[in-house]
């Protein structure tokens, strides 16, 4: 059972999308109200439990009279507003975005990515072999969780989870500017130096897998981990009274990670390192 | 916040400088040695009171920097500690500007500016040259390092450099005020102790050498007149003390007009005061081009408080420097126009955001500054009429972008100067996330006139929808670069004439490296914000940089391209990645034509595209605008 928050009515904004005339609750983005039209537009930077940061741009839309295109993520519905979420010109950015973002990260673990990239016809090689990419070796300084910024997308959505948004613990920001810009700690300095309490909000709201839990990142270098053959099953922490929810993903009888549902009204998807990474006692079988 | 400090522990050096900003530490919860009795007991300060000295940040991070060269971990870690920002935070921000550097180097750096229109006047002969004297970039010989670097503003003088020594302040050394003196002059101690800065230009590779070597015995400036070619032309109406008043002199500035317009803005009152701006047509001349007077009514209007005003004087666009022309030449007129403004627009504080190259403009306006606050011109009462007006002056630390309006709340705030996406706009959450008006320099100046002439007066000069008189830089090939001033309406070629324009025009770059080129038989546009937009082009900050038959285009192109690269704030993915791509491809098609340059003209057509839809802010979306009118209009790769 999902508890759902109440919240206080809200007036309604109408507007068209996509030529039809649409009533969403007022605040509602305009991606919300493509979602509850059942539309799928893509989106990597926006997470259900973090405020839209609208840096990666795929979830473009065109709203009539502006001269640019807008986030559907975070610009809000207004009434009388004329979008259409198809268009040629939002279909070319979006294409092009993609092709920017492959071609200098490693999508391999983005879930979707690689469907986008067949539903917009982008093609990441058309820029050459020698378009400049992220390089970064995978960051691995501790028993937890590895970083391979390699992946990195650069959507924020790890800083403000580990910031103000979430842990307010601000162990890690954005360094650098432009395309030298990277996730990092103070100086660069290895995790266990720096502030991180190994919560693993971050990793929860990683879009790409540029975060991950060591036990994954192990077992996909070694070519065992297989999402089909494992199982979820949400449960209590124990460890506490809180009353968290933690789920745990299990692979051939073992525990592979640990995630929390978004819509859980005590947690948001968040948890602290002992409902997150101490798992290893449930397994101990001597 | 789980603020966890390194064990990294400041200098004697580097403490002096953080808390001769922030005063001396009160308690060990604020960086002190020692927690006192009383800190054992309570902790104070919490998070409101951090938050509300977050904005110290970025004063912080040039403190250090300005005494020590650059920003060690123990000097960062102190200054976390002083404001309670969290190191990862900090880092990103010190990280972000590129006139630090978290890593050692010498005191002494040297900006070599390689941007357009110093380009087009040998900076490649000056670095080539540079090179063979004191060895390549960023390796550090004879106490010092020197640097490629953008434009530096002093396109006037191009080939430009900036020589920065990190140091003691002048001003507590020698107990003298330094708004005269830029590079300092002696009584001074030791060489190389003292902090100076020393714009050189026109530079030479044995000049730049021997100013290192010697920065407190570099040559002097010339004044800012130097700059405008039209000094004491009597129909000057922006630049007219230019060269006719010492800026140090508020007497000067006084017996000239100064604060007549201040006086009138007191008798209409604010709302008549934004009147006259509304009817006088004064819109931005930022580059945008939007109504002032709108903007500041917008603002005034706001319930939410305490309101700001901005002045954007982060002029970074490559071939301007009308702004700190201005702010040099004739400070008390920014003064008493923000002072203006900020009454219109209901602020009791306003802050001019100035570009971290300009030192001399700074030290002008600083003492401008004590000399408004003494006379009474600012501060609790402004000429005794009950308004409390007051102004600071924010240094930026080396990053185009923070000319971006939401930009600069960010870089203020003490993060990192991100553009944030609009809506909501300025007017209504702004600096502070409270209702700020943002205007550039020019803009600001023009109130001036608007007050002590009448807005009907004002409004005949130029033309209908572009009113009052407008500021050209023009760089490049000419026989007398310069700020120029003319009604609008003048066509290009009536600038050109007064510059001395070269033999063989290839182009000109109107608007700057947002803008586009204009070709040598496109001279008769009229210079207005229709005009130019009615040829495909724009004015953008009135940028006109002048190229012959010598000048290799691609080059320049390129150089465009690398800049808005090495400029992008990296926030969203059509301009981080996107202007990466169009530098990539311009590099493979350097040499090429015709078909050979066909496909990757058309790659660079398509991510140009998703970028000015996609991107967030105004730099991603016209960064491939001067590329492509070259491409279109000037055939450069035919
Ligand atoms: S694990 Fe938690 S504390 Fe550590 S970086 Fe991630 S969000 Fe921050
Ligand atoms: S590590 Fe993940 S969450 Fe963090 S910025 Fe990169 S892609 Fe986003
Ligand atoms: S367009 Fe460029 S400069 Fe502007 S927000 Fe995006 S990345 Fe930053
Ligand atoms: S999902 Fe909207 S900009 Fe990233």
């Amino acid at each position: 059972m999902t508890a759902v928050p109440l919240q206080p009515p809200r007036r309604l904004v109408t507007f068209t999308l996509d030529g039809e005339e649409t009533r969403v609750p007022e605040g509602s983005t305009i991606l919300d109200a493509c979602r509850s039209a059942g539309q799928d537009i893509p989106t990597l930077c926006q997470g259900d439990t973090l405020t839209p940061k609208n840096a990666c741009r795929v979830c473009v839309v065109e709203v009539e009279g502006a001269r640019t295109l807008a986030p559907a993520c975070s610009r809000r519905a207004e009434p009388g507003m004329t979008v259409r979420t198809d268009t040629e010109r939002a279909r070319h950015s979006r294409k092009v975005v993609l092709e920017l973002l492959a071609s200098s990260t490693d999508l391999s673990t983005t879930p979707r990515a690689e469907e986008w990239i067949k539903e917009y016809e982008a093609e990441p090689g058309r820029f050459g072999a020698d378009a400049a990419r992220m390089n970064e070796q995978p960051k691995i300084d501790n028993d937890l969780y590895v970083r391979d910024y390699d992946k990195c997308i650069l959507c924020y959505k790890c800083v403000d989870a580990c910031g103000e948004q979430w842990q307010n613990t601000f162990a890690i920001a954005v360094s650098g500017r432009g395309f030298d810009a990277r996730i990092s700690t103070e100086h660069d300095a290895a995790l266990p130096d720096s502030a991180c309490v190994f919560c693993g909000n971050c990793i929860e709201v990683c879009p790409t897998g540029a975060l991950s839990f060591s036990t994954e990142f192990g077992m996909r270098a070694a070519g065992t981990w297989d999402e089909t053959a494992q199982t979820q099953t949400t449960t209590v922490c124990a460890y506490c009274g809180v009353g968290c929810n933690v789920t745990l993903h299990v692979q051939e009888n073992e525990i592979v990670k640990v995630t929390s549902p978004h819509d859980n009204p005590v947690t948001h998807g968040n948890l602290c390192i002992k409902g997150r990474f101490g798992f290893q006692h449930v397994q101990n079988r001597d | 916040m789980d603020l966890r400090y390194t064990d990294a522990t400041p200098t004697e050096t580097e403490r002096e400088a953080v808390d001769a900003l922030l005063g001396p530490p009160s308690s060990g919860w604020d960086g002190g040695a020692e927690r006192t009795g009383e800190d054992l007991r309570w902790a104070r300060g919490g998070a409101s009171a951090a938050k509300d000295r977050r904005d110290q940040l970025l004063p912080a991070l040039h403190a250090v920097n300005d005494r020590v060269g650059w920003i060690s971990e123990g000097a960062l870690d102190y200054i976390c500690r002083r404001l309670t920002v969290a190191p990862a935070e900090a880092y990103g921000v010190a990280t972000f500007y590129s006139l630090f550097s978290v890593r050692p180097r010498p005191a002494k750096v040297l900006h070599v500016c390689t941007d357009l229109a110093c380009a087009a006047r040998g900076s490649q002969a000056v670095c080539a040259d540079l090179t063979e004297r004191l060895g390549s970039p960023g390796t550090p010989a004879e106490g010092a390092v020197w640097q490629e670097s953008p434009c530096l503003g002093l396109c006037e003088r191009a080939p430009a450099a900036l020589l920065l020594q990190a140091g003691e302040d002048p001003v507590l050394q020698a107990g003298e005020d330094p708004a005269h003196t830029a590079p300092l002059s002696p009584p001074a101690p030791a060489a190389g102790t003292v902090r100076c800065s020393a714009a050189l230009a026109p530079a030479t590779a044995p000049a730049l050498v021997t100013a290192v070597r010697a920065p407190l015995e570099a040559a002097e400036e010339p004044p800012a007149a130097a700059a405008v070619p039209q000094a004491g032309d009597p129909a000057l109406v922006l630049l007219r003390r230019i060269g006719t008043v010492d800026p140090s002199s508020l007497d000067d500035y006084r017996s000239t007009g100064g604060y007549t317009a201040l006086r009138r803005a007191f008798t209409l009152g604010p709302a008549g005061v934004i009147r006259e701006v509304v009817d006088a047509g004064l819109v931005g001349r930022g580059g945008a081009a939007f109504p002032t007077g709108r903007k500041w009514q917008a603002t005034a209007q706001q319930a939410d408080g305490p309101h700001y005003l901005v002045c954007n004087a982060d002029e970074s666009e490559p071939g301007t420097f009308k702004d700190r022309v201005l702010m040099e030449g004739d400070p008390y007129a920014l003064i008493e126009a923000m002072t203006i403004a900020g009454y219109a627009v209901g602020a009791g504080q306003g802050y001019i955001y100035l570009r971290g190259e300009y030192p001399r403009a700074y030290e002008r306006l600083a003492h401008a500054l004590r000399g408004a606050r003494t006379r009474g011109l600012l501060g609790p009462d402004v000429l005794g009429q009950g308004y409390a007006f007051d102004i600071e002056i924010r240094r930026g630390a080396g990053a185009y972008i923070c000319g971006e309006e939401t930009a600069i709340f960010n870089s203020i705030e003490g993060q990192r100067g991100e553009p944030r996406s609009k809506p909501p706009f300025p007017v209504e959450k702004g600096l502070f996330g409270k209702p700020t008006a943002v205007n550039n320099v020019e803009t600001l100046v023009n109130v001036l006139p608007i007050l002590e002439r009448g807005a009907v007066a004002y409004a005949a000069t130029g033309t209908e929808t572009s009113t009052g008189t407008k500021l050209f830089c023009v760089s490049g090939q000419v026989d007398r670069p310069g700020v120029y001033e003319l009604p609008f309406g003048a066509t290009l070629r009536e600038l050109l004439d007064l510059a001395g324009p070269p033999e063989r025009l290839r182009a000109v770059l109107l608007g700057g490296a947002a803008g586009g080129f204009v070709r040598p038989d496109e001279l008769d546009v009229p210079l207005t914000f229709e005009g130019t937009r009615a040829a495909g082009t724009t004015l953008g900050s009135g940028v006109v940089l002048v190229l012959d038959d010598s000048v290799e285009l691609p080059r320049i192109l390129l150089r465009i391209a690398e800049f808005f690269r090495d400029e992008s704030c990296g926030q969203c993915v059509p301009c981080r990645v996107g202007t990466v791509r169009q530098e990539e491809a311009l590099h493979r098609i350097a040499d090429r034509t015709g078909a050979a340059a066909a496909q990757d003209i058309a790659l660079m057509r398509e991510v140009g595209q998703a970028m000015r839809d996609a991107s967030i802010c105004g730099l991603g979306q016209t960064a491939w605008n001067a590329v492509e009118s070259a491409i279109d209009r000037l055939g450069v790769y035919k």
